[in-house]
């Protein structure tokens, strides 16, 4: 093997906590990384990711010690180094790309400047010199005109283009490695099939290496060469991106793998119930409790990383030889089951023609805002079935948001009807009934903004009750709440916790009785799952699902991500810039002919399998306004037409059901034959 | 080495504590914070019940022992018009913690009431309000205080109305920013989509989290207020004479400085140890509850 560039042995890494103990988040972690090789580090939030690739750049947390071990770079240990030492190895030897590109950028200062100022930072050119090399860094990164983008502030920028500005930065001191820390969270599918992209090629150029950490096996699928697999602050798989998304020869990589909805199967995957223990705590592995192979040698004896089969596939499992003899893809089939729905051809919410706009802001209004305003969303029309789960999709601005929130109150549509039942669903919530709104109810995305930190889970639970029934006395409501939390799959003493001290499922467990405690008929789940570790994920879906069941009730789902769609919902709606593009059940909208904003989203989705590579067709460039008119998708569409600019397309209803809709002016039969079918592909 | 050693099991029935009981257990374990609290209840009691306990009047003049060293009958020596130190010191703070606790409180409740008010509306309101309460902010305050004390006269209860108005403007700025804060957060957007009250929003769910901001600034401000309500007695328009005051006893006795020092170390000492007593509190407090964002995300 080639001597590798930078190699981490034996590290521990501890903090002493508020309450005075040490606690470890990294164990004696070993890993090494050769030049020019792409290593996907994937593991569960809390796992010590970040804390690993913090160390490498010689950085660690405050509070945090290095109690063991060392992170070799040529030769030197990056934390025997002083600080001059250190400010010349980062940056020129290695550099990191961190999550929110937003963050890491000045907001007063020109990007052009700021790549300017790493090239300063890392090489002593002349100031003629360096702004070729800016303008040559802005261009390699696929920034259009990098002169105009150059002499742009960072908020004049989408968040994929503050990404890139980010990544060029990296770049200006020609390091040898790249430390990405989930760079792409956060950016729409597109964006983030771009991105990865350009790091492919820039990596495939420069000869780089990359260790890039995230939680999302899709996009480690689409980059790494290697993979390794941490929990609880080690390493417990390490192999080539191959093995592991093939021959997976740890139970927890098996784990992950079966939680992920896939677009290439439908139906729900499996959880895997549990979380990682804080490291060095267990006596055997530390992933026993949570496996169903764990036998009395796992929980007494604590495995090495070794290699199964004589092979370079290193695993820290006593049984890595048995479970890689098992056939993992026939495994992967027996995951997925399909959830059935009781639909009644019975619509719970209609809305026709509306419309929503920006508006003034009043009383109470600012509650939830971010300083981006909402999106306008017009001529939506839309029927919804009683006990159906109908998914919104479309990225960031399309106005899915914006549409669930005039539903449920807390904006005001502009025009058009919003029925359920026999009531207006257009006005404000301070103008609804309360039993109008205790019919909607709301799910949102992140449990931990969405719970009140600073209330137990009875006193959540206790506000809609008292709000919706308060004919209820305090005994009844407390028994409703206990009956809440067993429906959520939770022990009725969670009542006394509060949000802090719950993991991100249970918490998110918790928001859905809060929404159940209201009895509704339609609720309203804004992302529910996004915020969530895989491994939970499919657990909420699951519950989703069978709450649903239970009593009829209508889901609006929210989600960009179209695989879970796959997995729960019966009915799809694709927008785009507020207007919807195309309507139909799950099986048409996964099937040509799509909408060719449809193909676009679909063929951005990552599976987790390094063979499969995603379709590219529309750039990833944002909208600066709508289209004047004509199309709204006309400025990425790959089927652009001249009458696209002038015309707006009409409805074109699919000849197989008529529920089927496209809003395209291309004929559907040459969609259908320019169009591979994604799913079978 | 000691390691913690909760499990995915042990995690699940570790006993569960509020985050009030947090909070005092984690100023109980402060040093720094129980001398603070130490100090400053000490404070309060000498304040209570100094009447009682003082050996000598404080009010009494003898022209016979006049800027008299310290000696057994007169632990802190005498000022000039023979009166007794140590006795003017242990009183001399009871206005200046009536005026200074009554103007905190007034000074919290308005303060957070507008700020918490103005975080909500946003908008032109808010904009035109924080400009008025930059403008009041960049003004000299102590002469501010001066021309209110000034038209108004030193009475106990004016007194503590104006400092009570006056540092509640800058309560104002720490409620506004606290509710800014936590307008974003989903929890308040899910309490508004249910359909609560307004009223219900604020007391219920807005409230909780920005009682700690508020207590703990509250507490630093009652230190400020101090430092401020001494000087504006220094200068002469606090306390009416001949009742004891810290602040007019640094004033008067400092002209004797040279001879019997004891007479303004008296007032110091108290006032001092008093507002290191307050600072000390507040930070530990401050600590406890999470706010001190330098020592990083409480674990």
């Amino acid at each position: 093997m080639s001597k590798s560039l930078i190699e981490v042995r034996d590290l521990t890494i501890g903090y002493t906590s508020k309450r005075g103990d040490l606690v470890h988040v990294l164990q004696d972690l070993s890993l090494q990384i050769n030049p020019g090789e792409t290593l996907g580090l994937v593991g569960e939030s809390g796992c010590g990711k970040s804390t690993l690739g913090q160390a490498m750049m010689g950085y660690l947390r405050h509070g945090s010690q290095l109690l063991k071990g060392n992170v070799r770079l040529d030769d030197h240990d990056i934390f025997d180094l002083t600080a001059q030492e250190l400010e010349a190895v980062r940056g020129q030897k290695i550099a990191l790309i961190p999550q929110n590109a937003g963050n890491s950028l000045t907001p007063t200062m020109r990007v052009g400047k700021q790549v300017l100022e790493a090239i300063h930072l890392n090489a002593d050119v002349s100031d003629v010199d360096a702004k070729a090399r800016m303008l040559d860094l802005l261009a390699k990164v696929r920034l259009p005109d990098p002169e105009v983008i150059a002499a742009r502030y960072p908020h004049e920028l989408s968040g994929g283009q503050q990404q890139r500005v980010v990544i060029a930065m990296a770049l200006a001191g020609l390091p040898e490695m790249l430390v990405l820390d989930e760079p792409t969270t956060g950016l729409d599918v597109t964006t983030q099939a771009h991105i990865l992209d350009l790091l492919r090629d820039i990596v495939a150029e420069l000869g780089t290496a990359m260790m890039y950490i995230s939680h999302d096996l899709g996009v480690i699928a689409r980059v790494s060469d290697r993979v390794a697999i941490m929990y609880a602050g080690e390493i417990v798989e390490d192999a080539s991106a191959t093995e592991i998304f093939k021959v997976p020869a740890h139970p927890y990589t098996r784990g992950l793998l079966e939680s992920i909805p896939r677009l290439s199967r439908a139906g729900i995957p499996k959880s895997m119930p549990g979380q990682p223990p804080i490291p060095g705590t267990l006596p055997g592995c530390a992933f026993a409790p949570r496996c169903t192979f764990a036998t009395d040698l796992c929980t007494s004896e604590s495995p090495k990383l070794e290699t199964v089969n004589q092979t370079t596939h290193l695993v820290r499992c006593h049984h890595g030889e048995e479970t890689i003899a098992t056939d993992f893809s026939r495994e992967l089939e027996q995951v997925y089951h399909t959830v059935e729905h009781r639909l009644q051809d019975e619509p719970a919410l209609e809305l026709s023609d509306v419309e929503i706009t920006y508006y003034r802001p009043g009383i109470m209004d600012r509650l939830g805002r971010d300083s981006e305003p909402p999106a306008t969303v017009s001529d939506l029309t839309l029927s919804v079935q009683r006990g159906e789960t109908l998914a919104l999709v479309g990225e960031s601005g399309s106005g899915k948001s914006t549409i669930v929130r005039t539903i449920s109150g807390l904006l005001p549509a502009k025009s058009g009807r919003i029925r359920f039942e026999d009531c207006d669903l257009t006005v404000e919530v301070d103008d609804r009934p309360v039993d109008l709104c205790r019919n909607v109810q709301m799910i949102f995305q992140n449990p931990d903004a969405s719970l009140n930190p600073r209330h137990t889970v009875a006193e959540i639970l206790d506000q809609p009750l008292k709000l919706y029934f308060p004919e209820l006395t305090r005994d009844e409501r407390r028994n409703r709440q206990v009956e809440l939390l067993e429906r959520v799959r939770l022990d009725g003493r969670y009542r006394l916790r509060y949000p802090a001290q719950m993991s991100g499922g249970e918490k998110q467990r918790v928001a859905i009785a809060r929404a159940f405690a209201a009895d509704p008929e339609v609720v309203l789940c804004d992302e529910p799952t996004s915020s969530l570790d895989v491994s939970v994920q499919a657990a909420v879906l699951d519950l989703l699902a069978d709450l649903q069941r239970e009593r009829n009730i209508t889901y609006i789902f929210i989600t960009h991500d179209l695989a879970v769609v796959r997995a729960i919902a019966d009915r799809v709606v694709v927008l785009y810039q507020g207007r919807i593009c195309e309507v139909g059940s799950v099986d048409e909208i996964y099937a040509p002919p799509y909408h060719p904003y449809t193909e676009t989203l679909l063929g951005a989705i990552l599976e987790p399998d390094p063979a499969t590579k995603p379709k590219l067709l529309a750039s990833d460039t944002p909208e600066l306004g709508p289209p004047a008119q004509g199309c709204v998708f006309q400025r990425r569409c790959p089927y652009h037409t001249e009458i696209c600019d002038h015309e707006s397309p009409s409805w074109q209803v699919s000849e197989l059901s008529n529920r089927h809709r496209i809003r395209c002016q291309i004929p559907l039969n040459e969609l259908t034959n320019a169009q591979t079918d994604v799913i079978a592909a | 080495m000691t390691v913690a050693s909760p499990t995915v099991e042990q995690i699940s029935t570790v006993k569960r504590r509020s985050p009030m009981s947090e909070t005092w257990e984690y100023l109980r374990r402060s040093r720094s914070g129980m001398i603070g609290l130490f100090l400053i209840v000490s404070h309060l009691l000498i304040a209570l019940t100094s009447p009682l306990l003082v050996p000598q009047d404080p009010l009494e003049m003898n022209a016979e022992a006049r800027i008299e060293a310290p000696s057994t009958e007169h632990l802190m020596g005498t000022d000039r018009l023979g009166r007794d130190v140590f006795s003017r010191s242990m009183l001399g703070g009871r206005v200046t913690l009536v005026v200074t606790i009554v103007a905190i409180i007034l000074a919290v409740i308005w303060g957070s009431l507008v700020g918490i008010a103005l975080g909500l509306l946003g908008g032109r309101i808010d904009e035109v309000v924080m400009r008025f309460v930059d403008a009041l902010l960049s003004l000299p305050w102590l002469l501010i205080l001066l021309l209110v004390v000034s038209i108004m006269g030193t009475d106990m209860w004016i007194q503590a109305l104006t400092f009570g108005f006056t540092y509640g403007i800058l309560t104002i700025r720490v409620a506004r920013a606290a509710t800014l804060d936590f307008v974003t957060r989903e929890f308040l957007l899910a309490a508004r989509a249910r359909g609560e009250s307004t009223r219900t929003i604020v007391m219920r769910e807005l409230l909780p989290n920005v009682r700690d901001v508020l207590l703990v600034d509250g507490a630093m401000n009652w230190s400020w207020m101090l430092l401020g309500f001494t000087s504006l007695s220094f200068l002469g328009f606090g306390v009416t004479p001949p009742t004891p005051d810290w602040g007019f006893m640094i004033a008067k006795n400092r002209e004797i400085l040279a001879i019997q020092p004891w007479a303004v170390f008296g007032p110091v000492i108290m006032l001092s140890t008093l507002i290191i007593g307050i600072n000390l509190f507040s930070d530990a407090l401050a600590k406890a509850m999470g706010l001190d964002r330098s020592q990083g995300a409480p674990v």
